[in-house]
């Protein structure tokens, strides 16, 4: 089948919001006229209209059958965000109207970004190219955007953009609270072992920045590609030989998608535990948070989805989630007033995360502490006691003022 | 056998209480415990657990009827208030509460209960004594802290995701407004003259002092300690004394306490406390605080006169709530968590 544009428009939306058809307008604005008279008093509700754009990406199946990766990911997070928004909205008159599309594998992103008119702000689940390519357009000089699929530290170093903020945490500020940890425990000394995918040898890359920055030390660097075999049957004896290598602490993995670390666990050459993408992992949500009313936002999301908040589903949650905390706050739903105030490094907004959470003035990314998860529980949560900070503690995670590559952002903002 | 100990226990104590009705200071300080799933009872003079009674699961909020004789907790994943006979531990019964209660304010009538239902945004109303629900009114996303007005015609529910104080009017059990305040509303404790409502943000870091004629916020109210992050000083519960003079605030995971002038909302001090504290209470006279430190599982008792920590209580797991109830024969109004 080709793959096609696919439109949801106004698949989720606020209260009392126009429907998109313009065929057979006069029975239709009757109906809505109708309508609106039936509604209760405070329905006068001014919408402010968020979009969420999204590149499919084909992904390898998982290594256990029994996990798969959502097709819904980051989507169900941002329609959690706009039914929690207009919850809140309803009190002050204000509504919030949510405006998903798909983009297919093959399809041009660009196009699809066009075909939204001029949206003011938009959630974007995709790629570090499609960030870029949409972002770049001339089209999108008004339009603020919120990443939330996007891990590349260079969307917030070099190839920052303004008005481009960043929900995700970057893969060095994952890094960043792996290595805290790792310092604090005293376990240094690191074996990393990446996968054959780009992203793998982009995780690697910030684990070694990292070790860097934080006085660990990657020992020895292995490669490992399981060539699309399956390492289930095999992995009692297929990782002995790439664990192996000189004294370390930790088995660091860098393998984003899943295909072989979830069996290193246990299977090194060496009794050390796996840390990074599989093992010990640093993220931004997961199935074990439960603090500071987590539990609440896990309840709320799994009776919505059916199935466990994963980071990219907190992203969506946290994007749609600041931006009505935002005109809450502003009182309106004009977006100039809402757009400013996202922007100011002063905005503040709750996330579950038992702190404030505000965006970076230097390069649009949230600041936010991150979990060092197992399966089982929160080990700890960075930044880890004694990881210090003249303006925050959260701003050890990831790049700092000083050191930050981006020269972009804001100047237009 | 256990159950056996217990109620010889429960005997012996009616006695020693019996005994000690007529003495000053008889006071006994309630906590629950929110991963034990117990209350423990403190002994007002001797300030050490005196005994430690089962309750539904994760216990949260508690107060006393005005006598002291009815002990209500919140027995949140239980989904119920558990109506207890303080005295042996004993559940008389259970009272509808609503999904997933966390705290309430009973009424100055002794028997109207405003529960926040943090799971369904809404507030439950409950007559305790016909034990039937009066009213569910629609507020924002987890609604947590719960006060009633001391004459008694409003109460108010903060939510914790929509940060909103919800003002509802109990004649009629209708929500009338909603005022903004800082992130993550948690606590909310009218002044005693009813003219302003103190409100925590938690994640806000601030208290709104909101005059509650206009339901404008007229002051807000910031912490700071030398050494300690800014995002660290998280004001979760709060308590006021009946003079008008001062404000109690638990700081949460800065381990503190601070005291607030309560006509100029100058922060005066800031007292040291167990790990991360979570609510308050005074005795009757108001000499004494108790705390709530959830993590480090104790009670630290402060001296008001002083503003001195002066002992700290091992209880259980994650104290949460903290009520106070007078000696049985001294009937008068019983403190509890805001």
């Amino acid at each position: 089948m080709l793959a096609r544009l696919r439109q949801r428009h106004g698949a989720v939306r606020g209260p009392a919001a126009p429907g998109p058809d313009a065929r057979g307008l006069m029975p239709a604005l009757f109906s809505l006229l109708w309508l609106l008279a039936l509604l209760p008093a405070p329905a006068r509700a001014e919408l402010l209209a968020i979009h969420y754009l999204e590149r499919r990406v084909e992904r390898p199946t998982p290594l256990n059958n029994e996990d798969p990766i959502p097709d819904d990911e980051g989507l169900k997070g941002a329609e959690l965000g706009l039914k929690d928004s207009n919850a809140t909205g309803r009190f002050v008159a204000l509504g919030f109207a949510l405006h998903s599309r798909i983009v297919e594998p093959d399809e041009d992103i660009r196009a699809a970004f066009l075909s939204l008119g001029a949206p003011r702000f938009v959630v974007l689940n995709a790629p570090a190219e499609d960030v870029l390519a949409v972002s770049d357009l001339p089209e999108a000089r008004n339009t603020v955007f919120l990443n939330v699929g996007a891990p590349d530290t260079r969307l917030r170093e070099a190839d920052c953009r303004p008005r481009l903020l960043h929900v995700l945490p970057s893969r060095a500020m994952l890094a960043d609270a792996l290595v805290q940890f790792l310092t604090y425990k005293r376990w240094t000394r690191i074996l990393l072992l990446s996968g054959p995918a780009p992203a793998d040898a982009l995780y690697a890359e910030a684990l070694k920045r990292s070790a860097k920055k934080f006085g660990a030390r990657v020992v020895a660097e292995q490669r490992f590609d399981p060539q699309g075999g399956d390492t289930r049957d095999t992995a009692l004896r297929e990782f002995v030989l790439p664990t192996r290598g000189p004294e370390h602490d930790v088995v660091a993995v860098a393998d984003e998608a899943g295909a072989f670390g979830a069996n290193l666990p246990y299977n090194t050459a060496a009794a050390r535990p796996v840390v990074g993408t599989q093992g010990l992992s640093p993220a931004a949500w997961g199935r074990p948070v439960e603090a500071w009313a987590a539990v609440q936002l896990q309840g709320r999301f799994r009776r919505l989805a059916g199935r466990a908040m994963r980071p990219v589903d907190y992203a969506g949650w946290m994007a749609v989630h600041a931006l009505g905390e935002a005109a809450v706050q502003a009182r309106s739903t004009d977006p100039a007033a809402v757009a400013a105030l996202v922007l100011l490094p002063g905005f503040e907004v709750g996330g579950f995360k038992g702190r404030p959470l505000s965006f970076r003035a230097w390069d649009g990314q949230l600041r936010q502490p991150v979990f060092l998860l197992w399966p089982g529980a929160v080990t700890a949560t960075a930044p880890i006691e004694g990881f210090q900070h003249q303006r925050t503690e959260l701003d050890t995670l990831g790049s700092d003022e000083p050191e930050s590559a981006c020269r972009a952002f804001r100047k237009t903002g | 056998m256990r159950r056996a100990a217990t109620a010889r226990l429960a005997v012996l104590l009616c006695l020693a209480l019996g005994l000690s009705a007529g003495s000053a200071s008889a006071e006994e300080i309630f906590v629950s415990n929110e991963r034990d799933n117990t209350v423990s009872v403190i002994d007002g003079t001797t300030l050490e657990v005196i005994r430690t009674f089962p309750v539904g699961r994760r216990p949260r909020g508690l107060t006393f009827s005005r006598d002291g004789r009815t002990l209500y907790v919140c027995a949140s994943d239980s989904d119920a208030v558990q109506v207890i006979d303080p005295d042996t531990g004993a559940v008389r019964h259970n009272l509808p509460s609503g999904e997933d209660p966390e705290q309430f304010a009973l009424a100055p009538d002794d028997r109207t209960l405003f529960i926040a239902n943090e799971e369904n945004a809404t507030t439950t109303v409950v007559d305790a004594q016909t034990r039937k629900v009066l009213a569910q009114i629609d507020v924002g996303i987890e609604p947590e802290g719960m006060a009633v007005s001391p004459d008694g015609k409003v109460a108010v529910t903060t939510s914790e995701t929509t940060n909103m104080v919800h003002w509802i009017d109990v004649p009629t059990l209708t929500a009338t407004d909603a005022t903004l305040v800082g992130q993550r509303p948690r606590a909310a404790a009218f002044s005693a003259d009813g003219r302003v409502l103190w409100a925590t943000s938690e994640i806000g870091g601030t208290v709104a002092v909101i005059d509650t004629a206009t339901r404008k916020v007229i002051e807000t109210i910031e912490f700071a300690v030398k050494g300690i992050a800014a995002d660290r000083l998280q004001p979760v519960g709060v308590t006021l004394t009946r003079d008008g003079r001062f404000a109690f605030v638990a700081l949460g995971p800065s381990d503190r306490v601070a005291v607030i002038d309560a006509k100029t909302y100058k922060v005066l001090n800031y007292i040291l406390v167990g790990r991360r504290v979570w609510q308050l209470a005074m005795t009757p006279d108001e000499s004494r605080l108790f705390t709530t430190n959830g993590v480090s599982g104790d009670v630290t008792v402060i001296d008001v006169a002083t503003q001195r920590p002066v002992r700290s209580v091992k209880v259980g797991r994650f104290p949460w709530g903290v009520a106070v109830r007078p000696a049985p024969s001294a009937a008068a109004s019983a403190g509890g968590a805001p």
